[in-house]
């Protein structure tokens, strides 16, 4: 989502502009407008509905505002949300840890475990449709619900887990179990996500590669290592970004649960629960938010870097 | 405008990063389940943007200000065929328009998105009279300049001494009236007292006896859960209530106490002492889990408000209540938090003499009257004049129990900054729950946050 947003601000203006003067001899004036038009429109739209908020965001940050009266009665604070975030908001660290916790989770699980799955099914195997259609299902519930889902498993008192084991865990209760017991509630969506993007990208690998592979004597583990997954890397790239966003993004599911507490905070439900709702710390709240959005800018710059240097060497 | 603007920029921008969902709170104390509030924020999420627009939405027609063919625009923040809660106010207006032959434009918004958007409600074109909550928050408004001082509607028939307190700003002003309450109490089945031939305890002695026994015989004395982060919010205040008293209580919420004295650690203190009987691990339950424990008889009690029952409904007959002992007596056990739910007159709306008059009207017996016969379920009325007839046992000793309390707190996410009961109070009880041992490390964080929200 948010690599779609930055992606115009270092492309349009050059690329689509530049070219656009060295063709205009070329181009009758009606088609001229239509580009203009077309550039135009969701440039504005993204100025006026990303970039401008985002800025707002950064500004407010710096006030310290409950949102009554207009804007004269914010207090200019400077740095003091921030100092306070990292020094007295006791959630903060903890929600940093838990987001890059869950970043390293979803690549080492679901989403090795969904290209597995994509692998295998792939081989066209019997009943390979509804296998499909039973990882992929989850996919189309929200996370909400999700959550939701998950509860009627993991309540403490009456939750299916504890009746089946007789056991007493307090799954979305105990702050050290109940980040991974989300995690797996995750997982179970992520893995079918993954494996359907992954399968999609398989079966537009050419048949002819895997022939010449198999001519060539090379095992199957061989061929996917050496031959298949090389030319998937574009479908890599892609899945590695959806990784990236999904984990920073993290929140619906947190806050179904407990609102992001007591184990389960990250960095988006500390949004949340500053701005959304009754709490009205608009300022702390943006300051959170602009934090987000510095983490997410590095996870976008790295993949932005790459992908132009791709298109470089082309 | 300019700020209205931004604001809706900023929730905008946060809402589409965040998909909001609806916050359960002990307001929205009538929800009888999880799921339904679950199924419901879902289904209100979307809506969380234009709830707003939605709010203001009202017509710009003049007539006469009051009496026969004016107009008042009442909001309410219960939606169409949300229960019985939006029946009687429902009724209510009716009625009103009916005596006073004036217009009602009643404007039903979901529970949660109008007190989401109150900000945004009541600096832009909000309706006259709408419904609101007593406490810090009704004052927060009033010092903003955002509700109308209705002081000159003042003294109203029936309303006592500690209603017209609960009503007044810290400017001596009165800006609200109340309609309804519910006390939170230790709630009990009779029948499992009865069969163990237990009764409610008179002293902290008997307390304790009765705690004691109960873990004898196998039963959870108290029942307990969390997961939500505002029911314990009950526990705190009872024991501060108790132990330093109403006033000190009051003025801690104000933010003119600290957080890390001996008085706030001794409440924590007394509260580790009695966490060994209530049930374990809270955090992971709901109050709606923790009522049904109760209702099984695997927990004895449950210090809870009334709308306890709505979560086991089967037992509803069977539920009676006592309230907290006395832990001090130089303190006494006369204070207890009673939420009092009522009505503001919004400062930005069109017709504030119309406003306010039935703001008066609206804290009468005869709308009381009105509100419980048009519903299934009546609430208590604030109003001692109000008929009792369609009370069940539980409403009556409900009123009898308020009525002779000599203090009354609106529950700490009332009578507190909202920013610092939903953002620290609640992650703090919570970690104290988790480590008991580390009193003076959590209260010394509720202190350095407190100070910078509280400023």
């Amino acid at each position: 989502m948010t690599h779609i947003d930055e992606a115009p601000q270092s492309t349009e203006p050059e690329k689509a502009v530049a070219p656009n003067q060295g063709r205009a001899k070329k181009l009758p004036t009606r088609d001229r407008a239509t580009v203009i038009t077309m550039v135009a429109i969701p440039l504005v739209l993204v100025l006026l509905l990303v970039w401008l908020p985002a800025m707002l965001s950064v500004v407010l940050s710096f006030g310290k505002w409950n949102g009554f009266g207009d804007l004269g009665t914010i207090e200019w604070v400077g740095v003091q949300n921030y100092k306070d975030i990292f020094t007295i908001y006791p959630a903060f660290w903890p929600a940093v840890k838990h987001n890059l916790i869950w970043l390293t989770f979803l690549f080492l699980l679901p989403t090795i475990l969904g290209m597995l799955l994509a692998v295998v099914l792939d081989r066209e195997m019997k009943g390979s449709r509804l296998y499909q259609t039973a990882f992929y299902m989850p996919v189309v519930l929200s996370l909400a619900l999700i959550g939701f889902i998950w509860q009627l498993f993991y309540s403490r008192d009456q939750g299916l887990i504890n009746q089946v084991f007789n056991s007493e865990v307090d799954w979305y209760g105990d702050p050290d179990i109940n980040l991974w017991a989300v995690l797996v509630a995750t997982a179970w969506r992520h893995t079918g996500y993954i494996m359907l993007i992954y399968l999609a990208g398989l079966k537009g690998v050419d048949a002819s590669l895997r022939e010449a592979a198999a001519v060539d004597g090379a095992s199957e583990v061989k061929t996917f290592f050496h031959v298949i997954f090389p030319v998937m890397r574009p479908i890599n790239m892609v899945v590695i970004v959806i990784v990236v966003i999904e984990s920073l993004r993290a929140f619906d599911l947190v806050w179904v649960i407990n609102k992001g507490r007591n184990g389960l905070e990250v960095i988006g439900a500390l949004v949340a629960q500053n701005v959304i709702g009754e709490a009205t710390r608009y300022g702390f709240g943006s300051a959170l938010a602009v934090i987000m959005m510095l983490i997410s800018s590095i996870f976008i710059t790295i993949y932005l870097r790459t992908v132009f240097r791709e298109e470089r060497n082309r | 405008m300019l700020c209205i603007l931004v604001g809706f920029c900023l929730q905008e921008a946060f809402v589409s990063r965040t998909t909001s969902t609806a916050i359960p709170r002990s307001t929205v104390a009538t929800m009888a389940a999880t799921r339904r509030n679950v199924l419901r924020g879902i289904g209100l999420s979307g809506l969380a943007v234009g709830g707003a627009s939605l709010l203001a939405a009202c017509g710009g027609d003049s007539g006469p200000a009051t009496g026969s063919g004016a107009t008042v625009k009442f909001g309410i923040n219960e939606a169409e065929g949300s229960g019985p809660a939006y029946d009687r106010l429902k009724a209510i207006a009716a009625a009103y328009g009916k005596e006073s032959d004036t217009e009602v434009k009643l404007n039903a918004v979901d529970h949660n998105t109008f007190q989401e958007s109150i900000n945004t409600y009541l600096q832009g074109t909000p309706d006259d009279v709408f419904t609101w909550f007593a406490g810090f928050r009704m004052a927060q408004f009033a010092e903003a300049g955002l509700i109308s001082d209705v002081s000159d509607q003042w003294p109203i028939d029936g309303l006592n001494d500690s209603f017209k307190q609960a009503a007044t700003a810290p400017d001596g002003k009165q800006y609200f009236v109340p309609v309804s309450y519910y006390p939170w109490a230790l709630f009990y089945r009779k029948s499992i007292f009865e069969k163990n031939g237990w009764a409610p305890p008179e002293s902290n002695n008997d307390f304790m006896e009765l705690m004691k026994d109960m873990q004898g015989k196998g039963i959870t004395p108290i029942a307990f859960g969390d997961k939500d982060g505002w029911p314990a919010m009950g526990t705190f205040d009872i024991l501060n209530m108790r132990l330093n008293g109403f006033d000190y209580h009051m003025s801690l919420m104000a933010g003119e106490e600290k957080w890390d004295s001996d008085e706030v650690k001794g409440v924590f203190e007394t509260w580790r002492t009695l966490l060994p009987y209530h049930q374990a691990d809270p955090l992971g339950r709901t109050w709606q889990e923790a009522a049904t424990s109760m209702g099984k008889g695997e927990s004895g009690m449950y210090l809870l408000g009334t709308f306890v029952v709505d979560a086991i409904a089967d037992q509803a007959d069977d539920i009676d209540f006592f309230t907290f002992p006395e832990l001090d007596s130089a303190i006494g056990a006369d204070a207890l938090d009673a939420p009092i739910d009522g009505f503001c007159v919004a400062s930005a709306g069109k017709n504030q003499e119309a406003g306010k008059a039935m703001a008066k009207w609206l804290g009468s017996a005869a709308a009381a009257d009105a509100g419980n016969a048009g519903a299934d379920a009546p609430f208590i009325a604030a109003n001692e004049g109000a008929s009792t007839s369609s009370y069940n046992d539980l409403q009556k000793k409900s009123a009898e129990v308020v009525g002779a309390a000599a203090n009354i707190a609106q529950f700490m996410d009332r009578d507190t900054n909202a920013d610092f009961a939903n953002t620290v109070m609640i992650p703090s009880i919570q970690a104290f729950l988790k480590d008991p041992d580390d009193i003076d490390g959590v209260t010394a964080s509720i202190q350095e946050q407190a100070a910078s929200i509280f400023g």
